[in-house]
C-alpha cells in the first residue's frame, strides 16, 4: 500500500482550523466591524504598530496566517472532490491549493518581516 | 386517520431489461406496522414478484436496510405512521449496485470488512499456561461502542464519499478496525495502520458525519475515524522521525 | 479492492454533481467546508494590515478608511457569521477526535467541547482587552 502524505497536510489543516477557530472571529470583529462602526475607538497608528509589530506578535501572526492558508488548502481540495466531483484533477488541485497556501505564506513572511 | 397509505417502490427487473421504475402499492395504515410489514403485505397479498431482504424484523440482523424518502433506514424500525399521509418512497440502499428490486449487491462491503483484519492480532502468542487476558470495565468501554455494528450498510449509503469513490474503505469497516485497535488484547495497530492510513482508507473521510446519523446502533463510525486520523497523523510523524533516525 | 465489481445485469446509479443540494444535512456540510474560504480571506486581510503598517501612516489611514466602507462592513459581518459557523462546528466536533482517559475516567465529550469553548472565550477576551487598551 502506498503511504499517503495526507497525514502531513491534515496536521496543518487541524492546527490551522483550531488556531483560526480560536483567534479569527474576535480579530475580524474588532478590525472589520467594531472599529469601523465606532463601537471601539480606532487605535492610533503608533499604538497599533507597537502592538502588532512586536516580535512575538509577528511570529504569532505569521503562524496564524500560514496555518489558515494550509487549513483552507486541505479543506478546499476535498470540497472540490466532494462538491464538484473533480477528483480526477487531483494533481492540478493539489498544486493550486497547497501551492497557493505556500505562496500566501511566503507573501506573509515578506510583509511581516 | 386515513386507513391506507401508498408505498412508491422502485422496481428493477433485470430479466425484462429496461430501467428501474416506481410502482405504487396501497397498504393498510396500521398503527403497529413498520415499512417491512407493508412490504411483506405487498408480497403476500398484492404482488409476489417484489424482492427484498429481511430477517429478524427487530433491528439486530442488519438485513432490511433500504432508502425511505431518500434516507437510509432499517425498514423494520420505520413505522408507517411516522410517514403519514405518505406516499412513502422505498428504494434500494444507495451507493450499491442493484441486483433486483430492493436487493443490493453487498460484496464490496463484505470485502472491506475482511480487509481490515477484524480479529485479535497478536505479535506474541500468549500461552494458555499464562492464563486469561484481563480486561477492566474501562478497557472494555473504550471499544465496546464499536462492537455494536450489525453490518447493515446504512452508513455506506449515508456516506457521500463512498458514493463518489467506491474504493473508500468506508465507515463500518474503519469502525470495526478501531474496535480491534482499541481492544487491549489486540496487538495489530501497526498492521492495520499500514493498511488503512492511505488515500482509500481514513484520509478520504471528510467528516461529513452522516454515517453516525444513519447508524441504528449508535456505533458512531465518524468518531472512530476522527480518532483514527489523530492516531494516523501521530504515526506518520513518528515514522518520519524514526526513518530519519535510521 | 483495486477495481469496482461489475455485472452486466446490475444497476448502478451515479451520484449527480449537485447531490449536496438535495437535503439540509448535505447543504450544511458543504457550507461548513466552505468556511475555510473565509479563514483564508482573513489571512489575506491580516497580510494587508501588516503591509499597511510597514508602509507607513498614510497607507494605514487608507486601509482604515477602506475598512470603514459600508460595503466592507456588511461583507465582514457576513464573513464573521461564516467564521462563527466554523468555530462552533469545529469545537462541537473536537470530542470526536480528542479522547483522553485519566486513569480509569474518560473525560466526557461535553467537557472537551466545553473546554474548547471556555478557551475560545478567554482568548477572545484577552485579545479584545489588548486591542481596546492600546
Amino acid at each position: 500500500m502506498n503511504k499517503s502524505n495526507d497525514p502531513f497536510w491534515w496536521t496543518l489543516f487541524g492546527a490551522g482550523g483550531a488556531l483560526s477557530a480560536m483567534l479569527v472571529p474576535i480579530l475580524l470583529f474588532l478590525i472589520g466591524v467594531a472599529t469601523p462602526l465606532g463601537w471601539v475607538d480606532a487605535p492610533s497608528y503608533a499604538a497599533v504598530s507597537g502592538l502588532v509589530l512586536h516580535p512575538i506578535v509577528r511570529i504569532a501572526a505569521f503562524s496564524l496566517i500560514s496555518l489558515s492558508f494550509f487549513h483552507w488548502a486541505h479543506r478546499f481540495r476535498f470540497t472540490l472532490y466532494d462538491g464538484l466531483q473533480l477528483k480526477h484533477l487531483f494533481r492540478l488541485i493539489a498544486v493550486i491549493c497547497y501551492g497557493g497556501a505556500l505562496a500566501g505564506s511566503i507573501a506573509a513572511a515578506y510583509v511581516i518581516w | 386517520m386515513p386507513t391506507n397509505i401508498t408505498l412508491q417502490v422502485l422496481r428493477y427487473l433485470p430479466e425484462d431489461g429496461g430501467e428501474p421504475a416506481f410502482q405504487d402499492y396501497e397498504v393498510p395504515l396500521r398503527a403497529d406496522w413498520v415499512v417491512l410489514d407493508a412490504l411483506n403485505h405487498i408480497k403476500d397479498h398484492i404482488d409476489g414478484t417484489l424482492s427484498y431482504r429481511w430477517s429478524c424484523r427487530m433491528g439486530v440482523c442488519g438485513s432490511c436496510g433500504m432508502m425511505i424518502n431518500g434516507t437510509p433506514v432499517l425498514t423494520c424500525a420505520a413505522f408507517l405512521e411516522s410517514f403519514a399521509p405518505g406516499p412513502i418512497r422505498v428504494e434500494p440502499l444507495a451507493h450499491f449496485p442493484v441486483v433486483r428490486d430492493l436487493v443490493v449487491e453487498a460484496t464490496d462491503f463484505v470485502n472491506k470488512i475482511k480487509d481490515v483484519k477484524p480479529w485479535i492480532v497478536r505479535e506474541t502468542e500468549k500461552p494458555l499456561s499464562e492464563g486469561e487476558f484481563r480486561q477492566t470495565p474501562e478497557e472494555l468501554a473504550d471499544f465496546k461502542q464499536y462492537t455494536m455494528c450489525i453490518n447493515c450498510m446504512l452508513c455506506y449509503s449515508a456516506c457521500p464519499v463512498y458514493g463518489l469513490e467506491p474504493g473508500f474503505t468506508g465507515p463500518a469497516a474503519l469502525a470495526l478496525a478501531q474496535r480491534y485497535n482499541l481492544d487491549n488484547r489486540d496487538q495489530g495497530n501497526q498492521e492495520r495502520m499500514d493498511l488503512l492510513s492511505n488515500d482509500e482508507g481514513i484520509w478520504s473521510c471528510t467528516m461529513v458525519g452522516e454515517c453516525s446519523e444513519a447508524c441504528p446502533k449508535g456505533v458512531d463510525p465518524a468518531g472512530a475515524i476522527q480518532r483514527y486520523k489523530l492516531a494516523g497523523a501521530a504515526d506518520w510523524w513518528k515514522s518520519l522521525i524514526t526513518r530519519k533516525g535510521k | 479492492m483495486a477495481y469496482t465489481l461489475h455485472h452486466p445485469k446490475w444497476h448502478r446509479d451515479s451520484k449527480p454533481i449537485f447531490w449536496w443540494v438535495m437535503n439540509w444535512a448535505s447543504i450544511a456540510f458543504i457550507l461548513r467546508e466552505l468556511t475555510s474560504v473565509a479563514v483564508a480571506y482573513f489571512a489575506v486581510l491580516l497580510i494587508l494590515v501588516y503591509r499597511a503598517l510597514q508602509l507607513g501612516p498614510e497607507a494605514w489611514a487608507a486601509l482604515v478608511s477602506m475598512l470603514a466602507n459600508p460595503t466592507m462592513i456588511a461583507f465582514h459581518v457576513f464573513a464573521l457569521c461564516t467564521l462563527l459557523y466554523h468555530s462552533i462546528t469545529w469545537f462541537n466536533l473536537s470530542p470526536k477526535a480528542i479522547v483522553i482517559r485519566l486513569g480509569r475516567w474518560r473525560i466526557p465529550d461535553l467537557l472537551i467541547a466545553g473546554g474548547n469553548y471556555a478557551a475560545w472565550i478567554f482568548i477572545s477576551a484577552v485579545i479584545a482587552w489588548a486591542y481596546v487598551a492600546s
